[in-house]
C-alpha cells in the first residue's frame, strides 16, 4: 500500500513535470485542438473568448506576460490578429514564438484559404490580403490544421512526440465519424439562401453548400449602417433568404433588426468553442452549429 | 548429343549412390538435416524481418500521410520584400485667443508653444517598418511638415535574444510614463496634456538617441524592468558635444487583467538628463525680459496608471479607458544671466498630473474628458532672488471631446477646451481634427 501511494505521488509529480509544451492559442479554436492533441502534456493558454471580436484584440500586459513564457504559438495567420499579436510577439522577448520560427503556427497556412482578394485596397473594407481568415468552420480544415499542429508538436517536444501522434490520431478518427454525421444531418441545407452579418462563416457556408446572398456589414469591418440594411431588406423582394447569421460575438442589433422586418429567423451560431453553452469543444461546436441552422431552417 | 550426355552423368552418379556404404548413407543425412535446419532458421528469420517491415511501413503510412504542406502567404514579385509602410495625415481647424509666445506660467519653456489657428496641416507621418533578418527588425518614422522632414524614430529592436530580453537601439520614443510612447495620431484627445509639454517641450516626448534594454519577468503578472541611456539631447536636457552618455532612464511597468472585463497597468519611471546653456526668458523685476541660461540636472519621477474595461473583453463595441499619470521634476545647476541680474544658483522642485477617461459608446463613438493641473512648486534662484519674478501658479485646463471614426483607420475628433496654463489668461479652445491612416495596419500598444 505504501508502495501504492508513493507510486502515485511520483507519478503525479512527473506527471505535472511533463506538461511541457505551453501552448499559447489565439482563438478558442485552435486552442481546444492543441488540447485535443496534447491532452495532459500541454498547458494551453487561450488568449481570446468566443465573446470577442478577433479582429479587435488589445495587446494587454497579460497577454505579453503568457506569450513569454509559450514553447508554441498559434494563431489563425491570414492576418486575423495583424492588429495586436504582432506587438505581442516582438515585445514578450521570446525568440522562439518569433513568425519564421518552428514555435510560431499559422493554421491558415495549412488550408486552403477562400476570398483572397485579386485587389488590395482599404475602399474594400478591412479586407486581408492573405484570404479569409475564419477557416475552422469547415471541419475538413480543423483536420489538416490538426496533421500540421502534430507535427509541430513533435517537432518541439520529441519526448511526448508518440503521446501526440496517438492524441491525433484518436481526435482524427472520432472526428471522421463526426463530419459524417454532421453532413448528413446537415443536407437539408444544401443550397438555402442566407444573410451573414460579417464575412465569418464562408468555410461554414462554402463546406454544407449553404448559398450566401449578402451581409450586413457594407464591407468587412465597417459596421451596419441603416442605408445599407434597407438595401438588404429591397433585395429580400427578388433574392429572398431563409436565415440572418451572426457570430456569438457580432452585434444582434442588425440582424435582429432584419428579422423584425421580414420575419426570418435571427441565427445565433457560436462561431468558435465557447460561443454557447453547448459548444463546450470543437465537437460541440459543430454539433450546436449544424442544430442551429436546422432550427432555423424549419 | 547433350541429351545423351547428361543421361550418362545420371546413370553415373546413381551407380555411385547405391555403392555408398551404410555408414555414408548416415553422414549425408545428417549433413541434409543440418542443411535443413540452418535454411528453416534463415527463412524463419527472413519471415520475421519481413513482418517486422511491413508493420513499420504501415504505422509510418498512417502517421505521415495526413500532414499537409504549408503554404505561405505568397506575392508573386521582388517588392515583397518592401517595408510595411503607413501613412498618417492628421490636420485641424481651431479656434483660440491668439497669444504669441504661448508658454505655461511658471515653466521654462521647452520650445514654442502651439499658437497657429484657423486651418492648418499637422505633421504628416510616414512610417516603415520590416523585419531585418531573423534577429533584428527595424522601423523609421519620419514626420514631415512645412519644408522640414523630421526623423521621430528610426531603430532596430531585437527578435532572437529569448529570455525575455529586448534591446532597442537608435533614436525612439522612450518607454518612460505611459503618453511618451505614443505618436499624436494615437492620442484621445488632439493634444498631448500640459504635464508633458511641461516635461518635454513643444513635441510632449521624450525622445533618445541611445539604447534601451528592458526585460520581462517570466511570470505570470506582467512585470516588465527597462533601462535606456543615450544622448539625452532632448529637452529638459541640451544636445552636447561630448563621450559618454547626456542622460538615462529607468522604469518598471507592472500589469494584469481583472476577471475577463477589466486590464491595466501602472508603471514608474525615473528619468536623468543633463544641460548645458540651456536658454530661457526670464522677467526681472523691473518687468523686462532677461536671458537665463541653465547648466545642471535634471531629474523627473513618473507614475502611470492605465485601465480599461469592456464588457467581456470586446472592445469593438464598448469600451472604457481610465489613464492618469504624475511628474515631479527637480533641477539643479547655475543660471548664467544677461540682462538686470547676476549668475546664480538654481533648483527647482515642480509637478503636475492629469487623468482622462475616454468611453466609447458605440463602435463608432467616443466621448471623453481631461482635467490636468501643474504646480510650479519651488523655484529657489539663490543670488538672483531679488532680480528675478519668481512665477507662482497653478496651470489648470479641462477638456472634453467626442470622436467619430468610419472604420480602424479613420477618425474625425471635436474638442473644447478652457486653459488655464498662463496667468490671467482663460483661453476657450474649439479645435476639430481628423486622423487617417493609410497602408500597413500597424498594431497599437495596450
Amino acid at each position: 500500500m505504501k508502495h501504492f501511494i508513493f507510486a502515485c505521488f511520483f507519478g503525479l509529480t512527473v506527471g505535472t513535470a511533463q506538461a511541457d509544451l505551453k501552448v499559447f492559442a489565439t482563438v478558442p479554436e485552435w486552442g481546444a485542438l492543441a488540447q485535443e492533441i496534447g491532452g495532459g502534456k500541454v498547458k494551453v493558454y487561450t488568449a481570446t473568448t468566443a465573446f470577442q471580436d478577433p479582429h479587435r484584440i488589445e495587446a494587454r500586459p497579460s497577454l505579453l506576460a503568457q506569450a513569454r513564457q509559450a514553447n508554441l504559438v498559434v494563431a489563425a495567420g491570414a492576418d486575423l490578429e495583424i492588429g495586436w499579436l504582432p506587438l505581442v510577439l516582438r515585445d514578450s522577448g521570446n525568440s522562439a514564438i518569433q513568425p519564421g520560427q518552428p514555435g510560431y503556427f499559422a493554421a491558415a497556412n495549412f488550408v486552403n484559404r477562400l476570398e483572397v482578394p485579386t485587389t488590395l485596397d482599404r475602399a474594400h473594407g478591412d479586407v486581408h490580403a492573405a484570404g479569409n481568415p475564419h477557416t475552422h468552420l469547415d471541419p475538413r480544415n480543423v483536420l489538416k490544421v490538426g496533421a500540421a499542429l502534430t507535427a509541430r508538436m513533435v517537432e518541439l517536444d520529441a519526448v511526448n512526440g508518440a503521446a501526440y501522434q496517438a492524441g491525433y490520431q484518436a481526435f482524427a478518427g472520432k472526428w471522421q465519424t463526426a463530419m459524417a454525421r454532421w453532413q448528413k444531418e446537415a443536407a437539408p441545407l444544401k443550397g438555402v439562401p442566407v444573410l451573414v452579418h460579417h464575412a465569418s462563416f464562408v468555410y461554414l457556408t462554402n463546406w454544407l453548400g449553404i448559398k450566401e446572398v449578402g451581409a450586413l456589414e457594407p464591407k468587412p469591418g465597417i459596421e451596419p449602417t441603416s442605408g445599407h440594411l434597407t438595401d438588404l431588406l429591397a433585395r429580400q423582394q427578388s433574392a429572398p433568404a431563409k436565415m440572418v447569421l451572426r457570430a456569438a460575438y457580432q452585434q444582434d442589433g442588425p440582424s435582429l433588426w432584419i428579422a423584425g422586418k421580414t420575419g426570418l429567423p435571427a441565427v445565433l451560431l457560436p462561431y468558435t468553442v465557447g460561443g454557447t453553452p453547448e459548444a463546450k469543444d470543437l465537437f460541440g461546436l459543430f454539433d450546436d452549429t449544424v442544430q442551429r441552422l436546422l432550427k432555423g431552417l424549419r | 548429343m547433350q541429351k545423351s550426355f547428361a543421361m550418362a552423368a545420371l546413370l553415373a552418379a546413381s551407380c555411385g549412390a547405391q555403392a555408398a556404404s551404410d555408414a555414408d548413407l548416415a553422414a549425408i543425412r545428417a549433413q541434409i538435416d543440418d542443411m535443413k535446419k540452418t535454411y528453416e532458421q534463415r527463412i524463419a528469420a527472413l519471415e520475421q524481418k519481413l513482418v517486422q517491415a511491413e508493420s513499420q511501413a504501415k504505422s509510418e503510412k498512417s502517421a505521415s500521410a495526413p500532414v499537409p504542406a504549408e503554404s505561405r502567404q505568397s506575392v508573386a514579385s521582388a517588392n515583397a520584400f518592401n517595408p510595411e509602410v503607413s501613412l498618417i495625415l492628421q490636420g485641424q481647424f481651431r479656434h483660440a485667443r491668439n497669444i504669441p509666445g504661448r508658454g505655461i506660467t511658471g515653466f521654462v519653456p521647452g520650445g514654442q508653444g502651439f499658437n497657429t489657428r484657423g486651418f492648418s496641416v499637422d505633421e504628416t507621418e510616414l512610417v516603415l517598418a520590416a523585419n531585418v533578418d531573423p534577429y533584428w527588425r527595424g522601423q523609421a518614422i519620419v514626420a514631415m511638415v512645412d519644408g522640414q522632414a523630421n526623423i521621430e524614430e528610426a531603430w532596430f529592436q531585437s527578435l532572437a535574444i529569448g529570455q525575455g530580453v529586448g534591446l532597442k537601439v537608435g533614436r525612439y520614443r522612450s518607454s518612460i510614463g505611459y503618453l511618451n510612447e505614443q505618436h499624436p495620431h494615437m492620442w484621445d484627445f488632439t493634444d498631448a496634456p500640459l504635464m508633458y509639454q511641461a516635461m518635454f517641450g513643444e513635441d510632449a516626448s521624450y525622445v533618445q538617441d541611445g539604447v534601451q534594454l528592458k526585460w520581462l519577468a517570466p511570470t505570470s503578472l506582467f512585470v516588465e524592468f527597462g533601462t535606456e541611456v543615450g544622448r539625452g539631447a532632448n529637452f529638459p536636457g541640451t544636445d552636447r558635444n561630448n563621450n559618454g552618455t547626456g542622460g538615462g532612464a529607468l522604469y518598471v511597468h507592472v500589469g494584469d487583467d481583472v476577471g475577463v472585463s477589466h486590464s491595466w497597468r501602472a508603471g514608474a519611471s525615473w528619468l536623468k538628463t543633463r544641460a548645458s546653456e540651456r536658454s530661457g526668458d526670464f522677467v526681472d523685476i523691473g518687468g523686462a525680459t532677461a536671458q537665463g541660461s541653465f547648466a545642471g540636472d535634471s531629474t523627473t519621477w513618473l507614475a502611470d496608471f492605465v485601465w480599461k474595461w469592456a464588457p467581456n473583453g470586446n472592445s469593438a463595441h464598448r469600451n472604457f479607458k481610465f489613464q492618469s499619470e504624475y511628474f515631479v521634476r527637480e533641477e539643479k545647476g547655475g543660471l548664467t544671466c544677461v540682462g538686470a541680474c547676476v549668475d546664480s544658483s538654481y533648483q527647482t522642485n515642480q509637478s503636475g498630473w492629469y487623468a482622462q477617461g475616454v468611453y466609447q459608446f458605440t463602435p463608432q463613438w467616443r466621448a471623453g474628458l481631461r482635467y490636468e493641473q501643474l504646480d510650479s512648486g519651488r523655484r529657489d534662484f539663490g543670488a538672483n532672488a531679488a532680480n528675478l519674478m519668481v512665477d507662482s501658479y497653478r496651470p489648470k485646463k479641462a477638456s472634453a471631446m467626442v470622436d467619430y471614426s468610419w472604420s480602424e483607420f479613420s477618425r474625425l475628433r471635436l474638442q473644447v477646451a478652457q486653459d488655464k496654463s498662463m496667468f490671467g489668461i482663460t483661453d476657450n479652445q474649439l479645435t476639430l481634427q481628423y486622423v487617417m491612416s493609410l497602408g500597413a495596419h500597424g498594431a497599437h500598444k495596450f
